[in-house]
């Protein structure tokens, strides 16, 4: 089921155009990514969603209800970079801010312990903001974003200033929340937590949106041919056998063992290849390479430019 | 509704916590206490007595010289040169001689006679000043005689005039009397304060709003609640903590003030002055120290016709308004800026009719009641510090009403004002400023 809806957001600046014609769809318990380079418009697209600012036209709905004042309790947002009170207490402001969001003091209390305890942060309860570390302030961060357990999260760069240990926690607490029917939007240049977490991912570039769709099938979409073979046998052997419907982009190993990546040419299927190359070489793995969405950003983001 | 009052409480708790709120909270009346305490005290208190050795060549003044509580003369029959000896192995505070030379000099009118005074440190101007005067008396009383005045008739034409003043009210009331320095004191005083206070709590909410946009929790909490709910729960939670410190200003004054008057009883009892003053020669005590009283008795009946209820009660409200009316302006000045540097060129609009009001003051106490004072009195900008100057001395109700009328408009305008620039101004970064845009922002 649809969850959030965003129908021909316009967001002008003066004479900046920030979001140009943007609808985009998220359906429930999915983890959305919202990709694109700096100043292409997601945080402007991020803020409407939050209800921080309005579009100046175009419509968003919330499980097909217009998005109002009342969805703000539902909605849970982490910006990219640590908002806090530098001289607050970090137990204050936690409370401050779960209670600004409708949950009441007894809640608010029991919650924040179990997250403080869960996040080893309890010792840090009656310390001020500043006296935390990067990564501790990050975490106070992410606990007020989830403590209502809202049903969108939207995470602006969450994994920004964590070690590699806090980037598991982390990743496995949104993994949690979505498991436990939670929506998420995942505003990111971590291309690699693209792969690992999205489910459908939005490109936006220039104010619009240039790609859409599920991580999978974007992959199948932008994928080349290209495939690596692993083989007993010497270098020359692969060539001999295919007769150039073939061009072989890289070979590693030496006499032993080799390894090389091939790009398919004269429409040849991937079956007519291995026959081909069955009766002379011994095969010992086969995959497709599929572009990662490193790639696939760099390129349509590039293919953009040309464009205009 | 709910949260602007978590807004409220969040401003008011954390700066009431603050160490720099807590030291003005004791240092104020301190300060306060000690400007009314002190010159009452100084003007009462008793010094060490002094003793000074006189040299008199001329016979004129021996044994002439006024004494008082701490100031006494001992006269040395001797020359100076010894009298010199004798005083550096002594505990006089100094030395003073009239010589010979100075009768002979009389003839010579226009010339001041010149006494000397030997001291080990530089004698005070107040000392320097009693004895000149005492000798001059004893001088001319000598003159007199000479001239063949009888000096008695002299002091039976002396006279003093000390001018009192009473307020004329409608028949049926009582006339109350009335200290025109005490008014004007007092007039200065809550004119300053309600100034200090609009800046030093207007400026809070400026630095507030600038360190909530830099540090963009303002993206949090705008998730949360609407600007205009941030932006007046800031304002309103300052404005408490302005009204905590002023009302603990207050009290802990008046907790020190008893605590004076039940310490040093003799010198807050007016009663007892009351007396000395009707009936001088029965309280046995010099004139000096009954002129001493009789200022005091002034001072503090001045203080006591001054009524502290309607003070307190319009500083309240004067303060209230004005901070209102500037502090929505100063939340604007700090959404649109990114940094507090950058507000000078903003501020300039802001401080002016502030900076004026008070400029304008001395012209406004010396005619309290004239147009000027009216007029400003009534533009909301100046209002509250003007008023807060002409209340002393007395301002028809009507008046007052309508001053308090339009600051009320005043503040709902700038706050509408405010808003518009506020809201948008809060989520705008690096983006430099300047009065074209704001007039976008206001018409957007």
């Amino acid at each position: 089921m649809e969850l959030l809806k965003v129908n021909d957001v316009n967001k002008q600046f003066g004479g900046f155009k920030a979001l140009d014609n943007i609808s985009i769809s998220i359906s429930e318990k999915n983890i959305y990514g919202l990709l694109g380079p700096n100043g292409a418009g997601k945080t402007t697209l991020i803020r409407i969603i939050n209800q921080i600012t309005g579009p100046d036209s175009g419509e968003l709905f919330f499980k097909g209800a217009k998005l109002n004042q009342k969805h703000i309790k539902v909605i849970g947002y982490l910006p990219e970079e640590r908002v806090l009170y530098k001289k607050m207490k970090v137990g204050e402001q936690a409370l401050y801010f779960a209670q600004l969001k409708g949950l009441t003091r007894y809640d608010a209390l029991t919650k924040l312990k179990y997250w403080f305890e869960k996040f080893e942060l309890q010792a840090w309860w009656n310390n001020k903001i500043e006296e935390l570390s990067k990564g501790m302030q990050q975490k106070v961060q992410f606990i007020i974003t989830i403590l209502h357990e809202p049903e969108l999260l939207i995470f602006d760069e969450p994994f920004s200033g964590f070690d590699p240990i806090n980037v598991n926690l982390i990743k496995n607490e949104i993994l949690n929340f979505r498991d436990k029917g939670a929506t998420i939007i995942f505003s990111t240049h971590n291309m690699a937590s693209v792969e690992e977490l999205c489910d459908n991912i939005a490109l936006i570039n220039k104010a619009k949106k240039i790609l859409e769709g599920s991580v999978t099938d974007i992959k199948q979409k932008y994928k080349s041919n290209i495939f690596e073979i692993s083989y007993k046998g010497g270098k020359e052997e692969i060539n001999r056998a295919t007769n150039n419907n073939i061009e072989i982009l890289e070979t590693t190993g030496n006499n032993g063992l080799c390894s090389v990546k091939i790009k398919l040419k004269n429409n040849i299927k991937t079956n007519d290849l291995l026959q081909l190359l069955l009766p002379h070489i011994q095969i010992q793995s086969f995959n497709e390479i599929l572009p990662s969405m490193n790639d696939i950003f760099i390129q349509r983001v590039e293919n953009d430019k040309v464009i205009n | 509704m709910k949260k602007i009052s978590l807004i409220i409480k969040r401003e008011y708790l954390t700066r009431v916590r603050k160490k720099s709120f807590i030291i003005m909270t004791i240092l104020g009346p301190i300060l306060m206490a000690s400007l009314m305490i002190v010159p009452i005290f100084i003007a009462q208190m008793s010094d060490e007595t002094k003793t000074i050795a006189v040299v008199d060549e001329t016979g004129l003044i021996y044994n002439q010289l006024p004494q008082t509580d701490n100031l006494k003369f001992e006269y040395l029959i001797t020359d100076i040169t010894t009298a010199k000896k004798i005083f550096l192995n002594s505990n006089y505070y100094a030395l003073l001689y009239v010589p010979k030379s100075i009768i002979n000099n009389q003839a010579a009118y226009n010339r001041p006679i010149s006494p000397i005074l030997f001291s080990g440190y530089q004698p005070s101007l107040n000392i320097k000043m009693f004895i000149a005067n005492s000798i001059k008396k004893e001088f001319e009383t000598a003159r007199l005689e000479a001239s063949g005045i009888d000096p008695n008739v002299l002091k039976s034409i002396e006279m003093k005039v000390d001018i009192t003043t009473t307020l004329l009210k409608e028949s049926g009331k009582k006339e109350e009397s009335s200290n025109s320095e005490i008014s004007t004191a007092l007039s200065i005083f809550s004119g300053i304060l309600i100034y200090m206070f609009i800046f030093m709590f207007g400026a809070q909410v400026m630095r507030g709003v600038i360190e909530e946009k830099t540090s963009r929790v303002v993206e949090v909490i705008i998730s949360s609640v609407k600007p205009f709910q941030l932006m007046m729960g800031k304002i309103i939670g300052i404005a408490m903590v302005g009204l905590t410190q002023f009302c603990l200003w207050i009290i802990l004054t008046l907790i020190i003030i008893t605590f004076f008057k039940f310490s040093f009883p003799n010198i807050f009892d007016l009663g007892r002055m009351q007396e000395i003053i009707s009936n001088p020669q029965a309280s046995q005590m010099t004139m000096q120290n009954i002129d001493q009283i009789e200022k005091t008795h002034e001072v503090l009946q001045g203080i006591a016709s001054i009524n502290f209820a309607v003070m307190i009660i319009s500083f309240i409200f004067f303060f209230l308004g004005g901070y209102l009316l500037y502090a929505a302006l100063f939340a604007a000045i700090g959404a649109a800026v990114d940094s507090e540097a950058d507000t000078q060129q903003f501020m300039a609009p802001i401080t002016i009719p502030l900076i004026f009001s008070v400029i304008m003051a001395q012209f406004v106490i010396n005619n309290p009641n004239g147009p000027v004072a009216f007029w400003l009195s009534m533009i909301p900008l100046t209002s509250p510090v003007i008023m807060m100057l002409r209340i002393p001395f007395g301002v028809s109700y009507i008046q007052v009403a309508a001053s308090a009328f339009l600051l009320i408009l005043g503040f709902l305008f700038t706050t509408w004002f405010a808003a518009k620039i506020y809201r948008t101004g809060i989520l705008m970064y690096g983006k430099k400023i300047n009065y074209k845009e704001l007039w976008k922002w206001l018409t957007y």
